[in-house]
């Protein structure tokens, strides 16, 4: 049983603004709505790049003298959550999932096409509201990890709206993915079974899966706060009898999850890159399905990982450095599964698969330095230092976000029917990933000779390596630059893309680029091969 | 195919060399000045050579299909229609999984010699009556060697600094003195906010909680003045929240303690 009412018939197309102006509506159609995740969650990425740019210039000289104490933990709060909340989070999940999904399964839209609008329409407000809380009485300053009492006993203003902001931005994840698991499941086109879906769809299945389970647990925790801040009940206030270790617990039961949360899909999108510009056929298509059921079931028990250092017994110390540290197996799966699917294609080196490429470098640093901090022994000198902030920068930075730049050179034709400038995307990428190991690779060093993190003043010996960490920070910012101007130049003289540029096999390619509001002219194709490269006779250019 | 192989060996036996060559010899890592450093380090060199086998063969392996299998000008059609291959999944779910699970055991004995699976307990001979509960830190192994007495110490932290009480000496300071070669027993209590109590050099840290006492064994090695660093997010002045600890030979330590400590009450 699927919708009844077909949604763009039931409402009045007449109605819905046509042209640029539809990015601005209510517009009910998942092409739109995924582009407005993706532009609203760039703006957010600009401002939380900027907030970056704050730190690492008051991390340049050892001295607290670019901006005051209290204003520098405002900074790294908000470039923390903004970074999570609104730009890695809506949009490898709202963005991608939204534009891709219903091409993969084989429908017109979503299942739930008004849901989807409220989803996405939550966003824009609550991010303002978040950057806006500076102006009232200063953004909250206790992390975007909100420790207690910390959280209960900095300016409550701040703290106040950073919870009712995080709580709506909980509350469009939940509804995106409510969406995706219902879609996925019930508007599959007749015919296409669940193991012939594109591998974003797994990714996206098993990310939602997440969402819906976990996240609700960080929104009553928020509540909890929010109650102890504004009513004084003593939930995790420790004057009042609380426990500010069950927070700790409470936070992380999602927080955890919410790093799958943002590289799972990372994970489904390179496993669409990769085989068309390789031209083979992803390999070991069952595994990859069976890893990230893996990492969905492991990612929800590992979250005390956080806390080796806080309230946590010996025992429950050592269950989850096993428990953290088999993650590493369905996980190391995928990345050899990747390089196999490299192995013997006929790769094209372009933007795409250079970002692609870089993402595998980047997160298999990552992921070492992860099985490294889920050790005990090991985590108790470096927890809390500049070592986990280059770790998790490895995994969402050097992951996802190379995933999300390789996910917009790769799907840019069927968006707006231009191609991208290649030249521009090859420098984009050499800048970036430049600047970003210049930027994060000397931090492991800093954290293990002594450098704690979320300070804004260290010991002078460490100048020198933290001014190399801000140089690579400047030529990130800097790699922007031929991004952008990339973006727009193509968009608007681009050479044309056709309606396949990459001759790929996914069912969004087998329509018109941009495709049309139905998404196809006629019924959905029935892709029961995905990734049949080298297999049928592709027509070359 | 035989010189395909030849190849493969060589290039796996580079990587293994490069990996060893840097684990033994770069030391990312500052002095060890506790009983505990020497056991992270081995710990951390052994991670460091499997972490770079790891990273150096998948970058080979990355770069070399980039080159190797680049696409072609005169090239036309797809690669090989290569789906997957049962054996070579088994063995990098099996290989992986037994690397994970020996270094989790290798962890869990490392974590053990450094005190880590000990019972909690701050041994003060004033507190024996009091049956205060202990939530976490990180105990010290019963080694034969330290046969001396124990040093106990109360710790409290504040925004922004920590105090040191010595109960046998009636006294409070804002400096951490400690003799060279005994074991050190802290209990540590917050009177605000979370904060942490990490010393790089000796490779321990343990958050101090309000309204949770926590608990932190050492036994310090080598004299000299080492950073206290706190770790734990606690405010605007957290960066500036340092103290010193000064590991000095016994005569030395005595001569400060006696200077400070008070005569009237002892206990």
């Amino acid at each position: 049983m699927t919708i009844s009412i077909d949604p763009q018939k039931a409402n009045n197309e007449s109605l819905q603004p046509k042209g640029w102006l539809r990015y601005f509506s209510f517009s009910l159609d998942h092409k739109v709505i995924g582009i407005q995740y993706l532009v609203c969650g760039f703006l957010f990425y600009l401002i939380g790049g900027t907030l970056a740019s704050a730190i690492r210039i008051e991390l340049a000289s050892p001295m607290s003298d670019f901006m005051p104490r209290d204003v520098y933990n405002q900074v790294l709060t908000l470039h923390g959550t903004i970074m999570i909340f609104l730009w890695i989070v809506p949009v490898v999940n709202g963005a991608f999932g939204n534009y891709l999904i219903p091409f993969y399964v084989g429908a017109r839209d979503m299942a739930f096409p008004r849901l989807n609008a409220v989803a996405f329409w939550l966003i824009p407000p609550s991010g303002l509201m978040l950057v806006a809380s500076y102006f009232v009485e200063g953004a909250a300053q206790a992390g975007w990890t909100a420790y207690p009492p910390l959280s209960i006993t900095t300016p409550q203003s701040g703290q106040i709206i950073w919870i009712m902001s995080v709580l709506l931005l909980g509350g469009s994840s939940i509804f995106g993915g409510i969406n995706f698991i219902a879609t996925i499941i019930k508007l599959r086109r007749p015919g296409l079974k669940l193991m012939q879906l594109p591998m974003y769809c797994w990714a996206m299945l098993g990310t939602s899966l997440l969402v819906v389970l976990s996240t609700p647990v960080l929104a009553g925790t928020l509540i909890l706060l929010s109650f102890d801040i504004i009513a004084n009940t003593g939930f995790f206030n420790p004057v009042l009898g609380g426990n500010v270790v069950v927070y700790q617990h409470l936070f992380w039961f999602y927080s955890h999850p919410a790093v799958y949360i943002m590289v799972l899909p990372a994970f489904g999108l390179v496993s669409e890159i990769l085989p068309v510009h390789a031209r083979k056929p992803l390999f070991g298509y069952t595994t990859m399905v069976f890893s990230i059921m893996g990492i969905v079931v492991l990612g929800l028990v590992v979250w005390a990982h956080h806390m080796f250092t806080s309230g946590t017994p010996p025992w429950m110390r050592l269950f989850f450095t096993i428990a953290t540290a088999f993650i590493a197996v369905p996980t190391g799966i995928k990345f050899f599964n990747w390089v196999a699917t490299l192995w013997g294609g006929r790769i094209s080196i372009n933007s795409a698969m250079l970002f692609s490429c870089g993402f595998i470098i980047n997160f298999v640093f990552g992921g070492i330095t992860g099985v490294a901090l889920a050790q005990v022994p090991f985590d108790i000198h470096v927890h809390d230092t500049y070592f986990v902030v280059a770790h998790f920068h490895y995994i969402v930075y050097g992951g996802t976000v190379f995933i999300i730049f390789s996910s917009i050179y790769h799907w840019f034709p069927k968006v707006t029917g231009k191609m991208l400038n290649e030249k521009l995307g090859i420098l984009h990428f050499i800048i970036t990933f430049i600047g970003f190991n210049l930027c994060f690779a000397p931090q492991h060093w800093l954290g293990l000779n002594g450098m704690p993190r979320r300070v804004a003043e260290y010991d002078p010996q460490f100048q020198f390596v933290n001014q190399i960490s801000s140089l690579g920070a400047l030529l990130m910012a800097i790699s922007t630059i031929p991004f952008l101007i990339n973006v727009f130049l193509s968009a608007k003289n681009g050479k044309n893309a056709g309606d396949n540029p990459w001759n790929a096999l996914t069912p969004e390619w087998l329509t018109s680029s941009p495709p049309p509001v139905e998404n196809w002219e006629g019924a959905a194709p029935l892709v029961e091969e995905p990734y049949g490269y080298g297999k049928k006779f592709v027509e070359q250019k | 195919m035989l010189n395909k192989k030849i190849y493969l060996i060589l290039i796996i036996s580079f990587v293994f060399a490069i990996s060893f060559w840097i684990g033994f010899n770069v030391n990312l890592l500052p002095a060890e000045a506790s009983i505990n450093a020497p056991i992270y380090d081995e710990l951390f060199k052994i991670l460091f050579i499997i972490g770079l086998i790891i990273f150096i063969g998948m970058t080979i392996a990355v770069i070399y299909s980039l080159f190797k299998f680049r696409k072609r000008n005169d090239q036309i059609g797809d690669g090989i229609a290569l789906e997957g291959n049962l054996s070579l999944e088994i063995v990098w779910t099996i290989i992986p999984s037994i690397i994970v699970l020996l270094i989790g055991l290798y962890s869990y004995n490392i974590y053990d010699r450094m005190g880590g699976m000990k019972e909690l307990n701050h041994n003060h001979e004033m507190m024996s009556s009091n049956t205060e509960k202990i939530w976490a830190g990180i105990s010290q192994n019963s080694d034969n060697e330290i046969k001396k007495n124990n040093l106990s110490i109360e710790v409290s932290a504040m925004q922004f600094a920590f105090l040191f009480n010595y109960p046998k000496g009636n006294f409070i300071s804002g400096e951490l003195h400690v003799p060279v070669d005994q074991k050190v027993s802290m209990k540590m209590e917050s009177k605000d906010v979370i904060h942490a109590f990490w010393v790089p050099e000796f490779r321990i840290k343990q958050d101090i909680i309000p309204g949770q006492p926590t608990v932190l064994n050492f036994t310090p090695t080598k004299v000299g003045k080492y950073p206290i660093i706190c770790a734990e997010l606690c405010g605007p002045y957290h960066g500036g929240m340092r103290a010193s600890i000064i590991v000095e030979e016994e005569s030395d330590y005595k001569d400060w303690f006696n200077k400070n400590k008070k005569t009237e009450v002892n206990l």
